[in-house]
Order: C-alpha cells, then sequence, then structure tokens
C-alpha cells in the first residue's frame, strides 16, 4: 500500500524572464566581453586586454574563494584574509629566489618546478597560519561581528610587521621565470604567457572546487552548513572540524593568491594583501555571501572591468569597481547568486 | 518494564533572559510513540531542542540510552541514534531532494533498500528526485525532513508538529509513515497539535505547562477523559 496522498505532483514551465532572471549572472561575463569588444574596436587591443582581465580576475578569485566559504559557513567576517596573500607572496618568493639557477635556465620544466615548489610552500606556510589564526584570533570570537573585525584587523598588523621583520621594510623586485617572460601573439594580439599560464591555473582550480564542492560529501556538507549549520550538525556531523579545513583551505588559497599575484606584479610588499581585500571584500559582496560561484563570476567581471576602462577612459579605472559594485547591488541587494540562509 | 529510551530529570533551559524549562522530568518507552503534548509556548520545542542539544540545559540532566548526554555536542547525540525533525523542517533548499537524503546517512552510503521504502512511502520525493528541495511544495517538505531523519535507522526519534499547515491526505501519509517506523522498533517523542493525529499515535502522552510536565500516562487514558484535557490544556480535543 502506498502511503502517498493520490496526486501527480508536475514541474510548473518557469517563463522566460526567470529563466533568464536565473542566468543573468552567468550571462554577464560574455555580455560584458561583447561590451568590451564593441567599445575597444580593434580586436587585437581587446584580445590582450580580456586576456589580462581574465587573468586578474582568476587571481583575485583564488584570493576571494576561501574568504566567501568562511563567511557563509560560520558567518565569520575575516579581515585578516589579506595577510595569508602577503605571507604566500613572500614565502613563494624566497623559494623563487632560492631557486635561482631553476627560475634562471631556459627550460620550462626546471620554471614550472620552481613555481610549483614556491606554490606548494607558499600554500603549506599559509595553511598552517591559518589553522593557527583560526584557533588563536577568531575562535574565540564566533558571533560576535564586531569583535571579528577589530581581531582580526589587528591579526592583519601584526602579520604584517612579522613580514617587516622577517624580511624587511623594502618592496622585492622579482624576475618571472626565464620561459614565462614575454608574450606570444595570436591573431595580432601579444598576449603574456604568465597571464596565459594564470587563466589556466584559476580554471582548473574552479572546476576542482566546484567538483569538491558538487561531487563529494565534504562539499555536499559544506554546501549544507553555508545553508543551515545547526540542521548539520542535527544530522551527525561535527561542523566546527569542516569550518576549520575550510578555514585552512581557504588562507592556503589566499597563499596561493599571493604567490601568483606577485609574479603577475613583478613586486611583493607587505602591504599588497592588504591593499588586494578592497578588491577581494568587492568579489565576495557582489558574488553573494558564501557562493563560490557568485565570487567567480565576480571576480571575473572585475577584473576585465578594470582593464577595458583602463584602456577607454584610464581616470575612470579608479572607481570602476566600486561602480559594479554599486550597480549590482541596486540589482541584486544580496549580490548576484546569494546562498539563502535558513532563518 | 525495560529501562526508558530517554529520561529527562529536572531539565532547566535559558533562552537568553527567559528561563523556558523550569525543571522537566520526562521518560519516553522504548518502541512507543510519546506525544508531548500542551498549549503553544508552554516549553515543547525547547524541550525537543534541548534534548537534541540545540539549546543547552542550564541544569538537570538527559539519559539517553542509559548514557548522560547532557553535555555532548549536537552531532555526538545524533551519531548515537537520535533523528531530529525540527519544526522548521530543516531542509537544504539549494540542495536536491537526494543530497538531502545523501546528507542523512551519516554512517554509509544511501541503502538502496532504505531508499525504495522511503519512496514508496513518499512517491513525490522520487518524482522531484534531482530538483532543488526549495522546489518543493510545504507538505513535500515535510515529507523530505522526515523521510531524511529515517533513511538510517535510528533509536529515538524526535519530531516537531510534522502535520502543521498541511492537507489532510499529507497527514495521513504522514501518520502511516511514523506508524511503519514505529512497526520497525523505533521510539519516537512526537509533538504534535494535530489530536486526532495524536489520538490515533500515541501510546502514552506527556503534557506540559509553564515549562514544565505536568502529566503523564496512557495517550487512550487522556483522550478518553474531557474533563482531564481540559484541565490540562486549556481545551477538549474534541474541538479539534
Amino acid at each position: 500500500m502506498t502511503l502517498a496522498p493520490d496526486h501527480k505532483p508536475t514541474f510548473a514551465n518557469l517563463s522566460l524572464t526567470d529563466r533568464l532572471g536565473k542566468a543573468m549572472p552567468v550571462i554577464l561575463v560574455p555580455i560584458l566581453i561583447v561590451l568590451g569588444f564593441v567599445a575597444i574596436g580593434a580586436p587585437s587591443s581587446w584580445l590582450t586586454l580580456t586576456v589580462s582581465g581574465l587573468a586578474m580576475g582568476m587571481m583575485i578569485f583564488i584570493m576571494a574563494s576561501g574568504l566567501t566559504l568562511v563567511f557563509g559557513l560560520m558567518d565569520v567576517i575575516n579581515f585578516g584574509h589579506g595577510a595569508f596573500i602577503s605571507v604566500g607572496a613572500f614565502v613563494g618568493v624566497s623559494v623563487l629566489i632560492a631557486l635561482g639557477d631553476w627560475t634562471g635556465a631556459a627550460s620550462l620544466l626546471l620554471n614550472m618546478a620552481a613555481i610549483l615548489l614556491a606554490v606548494v610552500a607558499a600554500m603549506a606556510v599559509t595553511g598552517a597560519l591559518g589553522w593557527g589564526f583560526e584557533r588563536v584570533i577568531v575562535k574565540p570570537v564566533y558571533g560576535a561581528h564586531l569583535k571579528q573585525i577589530l581581531v582580526t584587523v589587528g591579526g592583519l598588523i601584526v602579520i604584517e610587521q612579522l613580514i617587516y621583520v622577517i624580511w624587511g621594510p623594502d618592496e622585492i623586485f622579482i624576475n618571472r621565470p626565464e620561459m614565462l617572460k614575454g608574450a606570444v601573439t595570436f591573431a595580432g594580439a601579444a598576449m603574456e604567457k604568465y597571464r596565459l599560464l594564470a587563466v589556466g591555473i584559476g580554471l582548473v582550480l574552479f572546476i576542482a572546487m566546484r567538483m569538491v564542492l558538487r561531487r563529494t560529501k565534504i562539499g555536499l556538507i559544506v554546501r549544507a552548513g553555508v545553508e543551515n549549520g545547526p540542521m548539520v550538525e542535527a544530522l551527525g556531523y561535527r561542523l566546527r572540524i569542516v569550518f576549520v579545513g575550510v578555514f585552512i583551505a581557504g588562507s592556503a588559497l589566499a597563499g596561493l593568491g599571493g604567490v601568483m599575484w606577485g609574479l603577475y606584479q613583478e613586486v611583493i610588499t607587505a602591504g599588497m594583501g592588504e591593499e588586494m581585500m578592497v578588491l577581494v571584500f568587492i568579489v565576495v559582496i557582489i558574488g553573494g555571501l558564501g557562493s563560490v560561484e557568485g565570487a567567480f563570476i565576480g571576480a571575473l567581471l572585475v577584473g576585465l572591468l578594470q582593464n577595458y576602462i583602463a584602456f577607454l577612459e584610464p581616470k575612470l579605472a579608479l572607481v570602476s569597481n566600486i561602480a559594479l559594485m554599486t550597480a549590482i547591488l541596486m540589482w541584486r541587494p544580496q549580490g548576484m547568486l546569494p546562498v539563502v540562509k535558513a532563518k | 518494564m525495560s529501562e526508558p529510551i530517554l529520561s529527562l530529570r529536572g531539565l532547566h533551559t535559558d533562552i537568553a533572559q527567559y528561563h523556558i524549562l523550569q525543571g522537566v522530568d520526562l521518560e519516553v518507552p522504548r518502541g512507543q510513540v510519546t506525544m508531548l503534548l500542551g498549549r503553544n509556548g508552554v516549553g515543547k520545542t525547547t524541550t525537543l531542542k534541548s534534548i537534541m542539544g540545540q539549546w543547552s540545559a542550564k541544569s538537570g540532566q538527559i539519559l539517553y540510552d542509559g548514557q548522560d548526554i547532557t553535555r555532548l555536542p549536537v552531532s555526538t547525540r545524533a551519531r548515537a541514534g537520535i533523528g531530529f525533525v525540527p519544526e522548521d523542517m530543516g531542509i537544504f533548499r539549494d540542495l536536491t531532494v537526494e543530497e538531502n537524503m545523501v546528507l542523512g546517512c551519516t554512517t554509509g552510503p544511501l541503502d538502496p533498500a532504505r531508499k525504495d521504502w522511503l519512496l514508496s512511502a513518499f512517491p513525490a520525493l522520487g518524482t522531484f528526485w534531482h530538483s532543488e528541495a526549495g522546489n518543493l511544495s510545504g507538505g513535500q517538505k515535510q515529507m523530505l525532513s522526515i523521510a531524511r531523519a529515517m533513511v538510517e535507522e535510528r533509536k529515538l526519534y524526535l519530531i516537531d508538529e510534522p502535520t502543521k499547515g498541511l492537507a489532510p491526505a499529507i497527514v495521513s501519509t504522514m501518520a502511516q509513515a511514523l506508524r511503519e517506523l514505529k512497526a520497525q522498533g523505533a521510539s519516537i517523542l512526537l509533538v504534535e497539535q494535530n489530536f486526532s493525529v495524536a489520538r490515533a499515535l500515541g501510546d502514552s502522552a506527556a503534557v506540559m505547562d509553564d515549562g514544565r510536565v505536568t502529566w503523564t500516562g496512557e495517550m487512550a487514558e487522556l483522550a478518553a477523559n474531557k474533563d482531564l484535557q481540559e484541565r490540562l490544556m486549556g481545551l477538549s480535543m474534541e474541538t479539534h
């Protein structure tokens, strides 16, 4: 005997407007690229700027992805996230300097091995630092946003000062590995090799992160935890352990972003993470707090817009990201792809 | 008589400045459906949340299956075999029905036989298996919430108003599902405002007032005694 009521539920067909409304954030990136093409006119300049914008967006996404999950999962606002970007950059660059023979060799294999070691070292150090930061600074202030802001900003300052103590007060200029210098030419457009690498790494990371979040049990727990943490615990999962894991992973990703950003700019400073946090927060807010997909789209929009505007109207580049955030929040006050939190 | 699956002894719980539970004493016998009844605001939901650990008990003792769980974390209580269906259903709206069910499995993958049984009980869940749970109707969400709690065998189920706001056809579905659960030997502590459901399902009953249990006994005894109902709850079951 069936226990169900005698009815046959069906799906309602969504109207075109509803369907477009849901997909609109995803469509925004290609729309912006097309608009960029129309506004710039010259295909070669447009292609160069687009690759540059995508590379910048990917790097910002790598730095922002951990922060948005940390906020979504435990409602923690971590202003100290920028410290992991700086530390990652300094550790990575120190490894690259130590491996000067490898980075200076005209061998792609040796160059990539040096970058890989630098990235592994940076992620290991920032992951461990993130673990300590969570235990000492974040854990005592769960549920208290004002205290979180104060102590995490304090943590950021302390770590920045420690960078001055360890590496000195001067900015460090770096050379990219030999085989990543210069550009490749395609359809008359010059595209820096390093930017192409950054786009590739960013894409691979985004796909991997999405696979973990969508296809694995731990990803399922994280997504459910972002939406309704108490219920996840009532099902038998220790959300605190999951959160610590996400915090460590997010810190390590910030470290990776720091190394990549340092190589992109070819100079690193103790304050670089703090400076990047403005862009990172813009991305997290316009993407929708707690949404990795939203952060990805937001980062690409920020990167592309900044590059297009800097070319078209350099003075406006200073306000382009704030204008983007204002426009998106007026359209969707919760961000583009917000996670609906349980009451 | 065997030891009860759950005993509350002098349980006190505060929420902010409010002293909600003021010394709850309650026993839930094994393999029975115990109804927790009472007017709105007397502490029924707080009692369930205190048992589950979502509200920390200020004092008193919670004994589950012979073990003191008063200070254990929520997840440990759940893993010890307590299934919880909260009043707000606790559905993950952005996850599919399948993903919600998979999350209910804490000891291993979704058992196909168990899945078949649940989908025969709640066929609508099969229809919407790959849809986001946020798109389900209220009744379907409630089915999902209960099915998720039942997806693995538990010793004790805490269920908070599963029929609230549901159409009569779905209420009978819920009631039948709970009967089947009981037939499998599970113990259930059920908060329910629908007295016809309470009367049909309950073996024993506890009535709360002002943060305390003021009466315990057989459900049949309470259902048969109109004066007792009016004295304990201020109204008669006949009026529902």
